[in-house]
């Protein structure tokens, strides 16, 4: 391109035209498809001109609600990358044996696992547990924003940018080939000299202060912002779960943090953290990052299990079976998730004693867990239970979930994990947890505050189509790993000798095509519950006879969330409320005090991109440009004082107004 | 009725339907306004911060005298520098709580030339950490030399770079101060730095302690 390779250096670092994948098929055709849905979406912002309301209501919005329906979104359409990875992994090795290669390269397989296991738990999982939480939470403790609302806007755009720079590592460059954690020297300059270890680091680190800082908004709101009344043995189970979750967020995070940053010293500055020689030791990698990814699993777990404890008693309309006991157990689960993490590497060969220690410390975490379970039980049992689509999903949690905990235990054992480690049982285990517990925990939310979030319920019939077709798609996908892994079998394998275990991957291969139905079904309740929502309307703001607050206010609420604060005298507040013979207030209405929209969260967000991008590619002057314009954005952010606004009384009149109009029609 | 509730206090609610129980359960009067939440967020912040530096003591105390045949501490600290950077740190501190105590009873300019002087003792501890970094590598005690070395520039690096920033943030929030006075929010900003200010002092006393004396001490 440049005639000075100096010169081309200078301004490009190590980009080149060669960068762009143009001679893989599979890519391109990727690309293509991106490029064409991309134009396609674009062009129908453009033509239904969405691009105003777009920025003003939601980009720019500091509202918690707006918000956390954004990180929803973003997961769901990682999701669909995420598993369009693991649609291909399961075709790989459903077909790969003896002569037969496959279609995957070694290199590209790598690439796909490794990005299947970062995307589905940095930008998925995470994202669908924030959202709710940030959707969530202010309105079951009776608060009208986060505590910090530009702050909320700016994780966001973190995360975004984040994701943005995963998924450009798909058409520039590679991605790391070392597996979802990146485990050195692997992920070493020696061994990974090239920018896919990069893209990990830096979409990791971006994302992860997105995190943080969210998670240090929900636990000052939490903590600071409930209702009057609201004790803390009187907020709801998934307010609860919700703060420890954050709690450990904020407890594990920055050392994700931390040591992304020491491998990110290791490869760019040649210090010798992680290295094999001059005094490195890779298995303190190892350690550490698993200090932050053990506790990250029950980051993820909690607030599903919050949204469980929520289902079951609305469902059951019964009170929840043993409050206090369940708040212990979230508190007791969040307290031992810091004293488990040696258990991913009993084979690092630390001993007996600490083995067991750690392996004691473990299989004491399902004491808890099963309390809860039972807790759930207890509450169904005598209760009028219906079977609407999110209890569908708790039951189908409480059985997978309790399958999967019992594996774990299993792996608990460190004899038994010395045979087990590393091979499909323990890929079978997790995803076991995670799909049956966090996945299906999420998809339960979603159904369960949909009709709060926009007004209208989601369509039974599909939802129950996409809960059938998940349940038995994840038992075909994920039964047979388990008993590849007891034969042996190991993870991240590209190619098979041994044609006799065909068929269990062709089993799984089907069950993956089973999941893909039930996400297809998933996007078919979407569309069809929006073509449906006149007949789907919830007018009552209650659609499920629920408990807690959020239920009290209108579907979806006002931006202010409530015209007057509610004051608390029960942990089910809202069914006390109800069976108190509440009446909504109908005057009296006052201007309320709310934050203004801001846009410096997106444009930071945008720098970030730019930044890490610059700093992944080594062009110098990029990555300094960038960080000097970020210094500048957040410092000029700071001169801005002027912050709030009023929501004048005649407006809320307005609205409270409509709400009553709305609500006397259709009784 | 729990006597806790700022409603139930009203005897009589604005609909009149249900006068027993349908004003206990919302503030008709507007009178609950959660307290601001920005010293607790801010002081969550700084734990966060420092689990960081928790991770980066861990490594130090991990390889920490994994020399690889190259220096070790007993080589390359010279404590009389150290103990005169630490006391610029110190100091600081000190300048900074002469700054909180001027901002409370309201006079600008001292505050502000307090301010001032705890930004030069920052700029002192910054300047002196440079040269001996400096130094170190002059003499091939580079960060690539052994994981002793690696862990020890990243330490004490990212504890200097927390000074930088926080030098960074006391000019900003002058020139603020400058521009609209002791104003609440200012005040507030304030208050961020100063608990910023003498956490980086505190986690500078385990480096200190941890890194230099008991490097060379040992």
């Amino acid at each position: 391109m440049f005639s000075n390779p100096d010169l081309q250096k200078l301004l490009f670092g190590r980009l080149t035209l060669d960068a762009v994948p143009l001679h893989e098929p599979i890519l391109l055709v990727t690309f293509a498809m991106v490029g064409l849905g991309g134009i396609a979406v674009l062009g129908a912002l453009t033509y239904f001109r969405l691009w105003g309301t777009l920025w003003r209501d939601w980009f720019t919005s500091v509202d918690h609600k707006k918000i956390g329906i954004m990180y929803i979104v973003l997961a769901l359409v990682m999701l669909l990358r995420g598993f369009a990875d693991a649609l291909m992994m399961r075709a790989q090795q459903a077909m790969a044996f003896g002569d037969v290669e496959g279609y995957l390269p070694p290199h590209h397989y790598d690439q796909i696992f490794t990005a299947h296991g970062v995307i589905m738990i940095f930008f998925v999982a995470m994202p669908l547990v924030t959202g709710l939480m940030n959707f969530v939470v202010p309105l079951q403790i009776g608060a009208r924003d986060v505590a910090f609302p530009f702050l909320n806007n700016f994780s966001f755009w973190m995360t975004v940018s984040g994701a943005v720079t995963v998924m450009a590592s798909l058409f520039v460059g590679e991605f790391a080939r070392t597996g979802w954690l990146a485990y050195p020297p692997l992920s070493g300059p020696a061994m990974s000299p090239g920018v896919g270890v990069d893209y990990y680091i830096w979409a990791l680190q971006i994302a992860g202060i997105g995190t943080l800082l969210s998670g240090i908004n929900l636990i000052a709101t939490i903590v600071k912002m409930r209702a009057p009344g609201m004790s803390m043995m009187k907020m709801p189970v998934f307010t609860w779960t919700a703060l420890c979750t954050n709690i450990l967020i904020v407890a594990a995070f920055p050392i994700l943090t931390a040591v992304l940053a020491l491998l990110s010293l290791d490869r760019y500055v040649g210090t010798h953290f992680f290295s094999n020689d001059l005094g490195g030791n890779p298995m303190m990698y190892v350690n550490l990052i698993w200090i932050w990814g053990h506790p990250e699993v029950y980051i993820l777990i909690l607030p599903a299990f919050g949204v469980f404890s929520e289902i079951v008693s609305t469902f059951s309309s019964k009170r929840l079976f043993g409050y206090a006991s369940m708040v212990y157990a979230t508190v007791v689960i969040t307290i031992l998730s810091y004293l488990v993490w040696l258990h991913h590497f009993f084979t690092m060969g630390s001993g007996a004693s600490v083995n067991s220690f750690f392996g004691i410390t473990t299989m004491i975490i399902s004491i808890p867990t099963g309390a809860k379970i039972f807790n759930w039980l207890f509450t169904m049992y005598k209760g009028r239970i219906r079977f609407e689509v999110p209890m569908l999903w708790t039951v189908g949690f409480m059985v997978t979930f309790t399958i999967g905990g019992m594996t774990g235990v299993l792996l608990a054992v460190p004899p038994a994990d010395f045979v087990l480690h590393n091979s499909l049982f323990l890929i079978a285990h997790f995803h076991n947890v995670i799909i049956g517990g966090v996945l299906f925990g999420m998809l339960a939310g979603i159904t369960y505050w949909f009709p709060k979030a926009f007004g209208f319920k989601l369509d039974d019939f599909w939802g129950k189509v996409s809960f059938w077709f998940w349940l038995t798609g994840f038992w075909f996908a994920f039964a047979p790993l388990y008993v590849l892994g007891l034969m042996g079998v190991t993870r991240r394998v590209q190619h098979f000798d041994d044609p006799s275990l065909q068929i269990w991957f062709v089993i799984a291969a089907f069950g993956a095509l089973l999941i893909l139905c039930g996400i297809a079904s998933f996007a078919m309740t979407l569309v069809v519950s929006f073509i449906r929502r006149d007949q789907l309307r919830d007018t009552t703001g209650d659609p499920w006879g629920g408990r807690t607050l959020e239920w009290a206010t209108s579907s979806p609420p006002p931006d202010y969330n409530f015209a007057f604060t509610p004051v608390i005298h029960d942990h089910d507040a809202w069914w006390d409320m109800k069976k108190r013979g509440y009446s909504r207030p109908l005057h009296g209405f006052k201007a309320i005090h709310m934050p203004k929209n801001t846009a410096t969260g997106l444009i930071l967000g945008i720098l970030s991109i730019i930044f890490s991008f610059a700093m992944i590619w080594y062009i110098w002057w990029l990555a300094a440009f960038s960080f000097l314009v970020i210094a500048v954005v957040s410092i000029g952010h700071t001169f801005n004082y002027n912050r709030d606004f009023y929501i004048p009384a005649d407006e809320v009149i307005r609205t409270e107004g409509q709400r009553t109009a709305l609500m006397a029609e259709r009784v | 009725m729990a006597s806790h509730s700022i409603a139930a206090m009203n005897a009589v609610g604005p609909t009149g339907a249900n006068p027993v129980d349908s004003s206990a359960f919302y503030d008709a009067k507007g009178e609950h306004h959660p307290e601001g939440s920005t010293m607790l967020g801010f002081w969550l912040y700084l734990m966060s911060d420092c689990l960081i530096f928790a991770a980066l003591f861990a490594t130090y105390a991990v390889v920490g005298r994994n020399y690889a045949a190259g220096p070790s501490p007993k080589d390359l600290f010279d404590l009389p520098l150290v103990a005169l950077n630490t006391s610029m740190l110190l100091f600081s501190s000190i300048t900074y709580g002469f700054a909180m105590l001027e901002m409370e009873r309201g006079y600008l300019a001292r505050c502000q030339l307090w301010l001032a002087v705890t930004g030069l003792f920052g700029i002192a501890f910054v300047g002196l950490e440079l040269y001996e970094f400096q130094h170190l590598i002059h003499e091939g005690a580079t960060p690539q030399r052994s994981a002793f070395l690696s862990a020890f520039f990243t330490l004490v690096g990212t504890h200097g770079l927390h000074v930088t920033l926080g030098i960074v943030w006391l000019v900003t929030l002058m020139v603020q101060v400058h521009r609209r006075g002791l104003v609440p929010e200012n005040k507030r900003r304030l208050l961020c730095l100063s608990m910023f200010w003498h956490f980086l002092d505190v986690i500078w006393i385990g480096v200190f302690t941890f890194v230099y004396l008991m490097g060379v001490l040992q």
